[in-house]
């Protein structure tokens, strides 16, 4: 996992999450719900990472604990990004 | 596994008798005081079937979703309020029961709820929050006694002035944001709940569902330790739709009961005659069958999620959305039923005297589309659609 798609996943969620704290000041394991995206976010954030990275996110992946960190975004991307053949 | 069999066989027998000869002859006495129904509660304590669901190693019955959800049936064809206490109940006992893990505290509490057969409440809705309950305003705090304490204002909490105990979602701590939140178990010793306005209501006036100001100290031990936010998605939520639409099909299915009594007693004073409200109870038949239906696929697809798999399962959108739309068609169509049968009565069942009188069913299957408002639900469906790939 390359430094600029956590640069890039970090990015999206500046823009979508609706953190009240900057995303920065989370480590790549801190949970996002805890540190207060709603789950109205965070279907905004599935929908601008599937543009952002151009991948659609299949059913099985669409629940809290893929989206809850930082890391947990990189691991689903990296694993569609495989299965597509995409260089992320 | 036979002995549970035999467990389920004699809790829907025990269920059944309890809603013919106890619920329902109080039924219409419940709903015009707005009174607890006492005299039903008592007997199910009696016949141990509060805690039939405890599993069997911490003494309970252990019997299955199936048998529960077949009891809030049978109940509702007695008595909608009482069916909704037991069914509201029974999903704080199952939601404990799938989320202990373990935890020592709460397998006393199990056990001792068993023996004493305590009736278990819950404030999961909050003033202030907008009806969502994955967020709530209330925290756990540290109290000066070490211990934990907490003050909520709850705009309705069902039976809380008849209830043992009470389910409470809480922020996890002072300054935990309003989504990271924990279910916290508190006795009646441990608490106390300040009415709040009174429940003079159109429908389900034997729930006495009042606010509170709900103020309680507690143990560290009494707070679950799954994270809301799971056991929200995988028990709580789809456990209340599941069980509300058992008692939404009890309460329809007496009421087409009832229509059908009437139009046998009309074509037995015309023989020969197809009586023309026939007609209309054959169209309530049809959307009874679709309530039906719709109503026993959830709890088998709820059913096919028991292991570790089906957990992860009822956290996707899919199982969010599945759920949902059993709420959202079993509390439109539920109403549909009991206005058809009314309308198949016509003035006998509209009064509230006769053998046919269905205006008691029709305003308890009115609170559906209410208790957890279905616009609510639409909203949140409309927002997982963008991103759902399925269903």
């Amino acid at each position: 996992m390359s430094a600029e798609t956590n640069t890039a996943i970090r990015e999206v969620l500046r823009e979508h999450a609706r953190l009240p704290v900057d995303v920065d000041t989370l480590g790549d394991d801190a949970d996002l719900f805890s540190a207060g995206m709603t789950s109205h976010a965070s279907v905004n954030l599935m929908l601008a990472l599937e543009d952002a990275f151009d991948l659609e996110f299949p059913d099985r992946m669409l629940t809290r604990s893929v989206f809850e960190s930082v890391g947990a975004i990189t691991a689903a991307i990296d694993e569609l990004s495989g299965q597509n053949g995409h260089a992320a | 596994m036979s002995v549970v069999v035999d467990a389920e066989r004699e809790l829907l027998l025990e269920v059944r008798r309890i809603a013919a000869e106890v619920a329902a002859p109080v039924a219409d006495e419940v709903d015009r005081e707005s009174r607890f129904p006492v005299e039903a509660l008592d007997a199910l304590r009696s016949a141990d079937a509060l805690s039939a669901a405890v599993p069997e190693a911490l003494g309970g019955a252990g019997v299955s979703l199936e048998a529960i959800a077949r009891s809030c049936f049978e109940l509702a064809r007695g008595c909608g309020a009482t069916a909704m206490v037991f069914a509201m109940h029974q999903i704080q006992v199952l939601t404990i029961a799938r989320h202990l893990e373990r935890a020592g505290w709460y397998e006393s509490y199990l056990r001792e709820m068993h023996r004493d057969q305590r009736l278990i409440a819950s404030a999961t809705s909050e003033i202030g929050t907008g009806g969502d309950m994955a967020r709530s305003i209330a925290a756990a705090t540290p109290s000066d006694d070490g211990g934990l304490e907490f003050e909520k204002q709850a705009p309705t909490v069902s039976y809380g002035a008849h209830a043992d105990d009470l389910l409470t979602t809480l922020r996890r701590a002072p300054d935990a944001e309003p989504g990271d939140q924990v279910l916290v178990l508190t006795r009646s010793e441990q608490m106390t709940l300040e009415p709040a306005g009174a429940w003079d209501t159109l429908g389900m006036r034997g729930t006495c569902s009042p606010g509170f100001v709900v103020r309680a100290r507690f143990a560290p031990e009494q707070v679950l330790p799954t994270p809301f936010a799971e056991i929200m998605n995988q028990s709580m939520v789809p456990l209340s739709h599941i069980l509300w639409s058992h008692v939404w099909l009890g309460i329809a299915t007496e009421a087409f009961e009832r229509a059908r009594s009437f139009v046998r007693a009309s074509a037995r004073q015309k023989p020969g005659e197809t009586p023309p409200a026939a007609r209309r109870l054959a169209q309530v038949m049809a959307d009874l069958a679709l309530l039906r239906g719709e109503v026993s696929q959830a709890l088998a697809d709820f059913g096919a999620s028991d292991d570790d798999a089906g957990r992860e399962r009822l956290m996707t959108m899919a199982s969010v959305l599945r759920f949902n739309n059993l709420k959202l068609a079993a509390s439109e169509q539920t109403p549909l039923v009991c206005a058809g049968a009314l309308e198949a009565i016509g003035i006998l069942g509209y009064k509230n005297d006769t053998p046919y009188s269905v205006g008691r069913h029709l305003r308890d299957a009115l609170s559906a589309r209410l208790m957890v408002a279905n616009e609510r639900l639409i909203a949140t469906d409309a927002a997982l659609l963008l991103i759902a790939k399925e269903a």
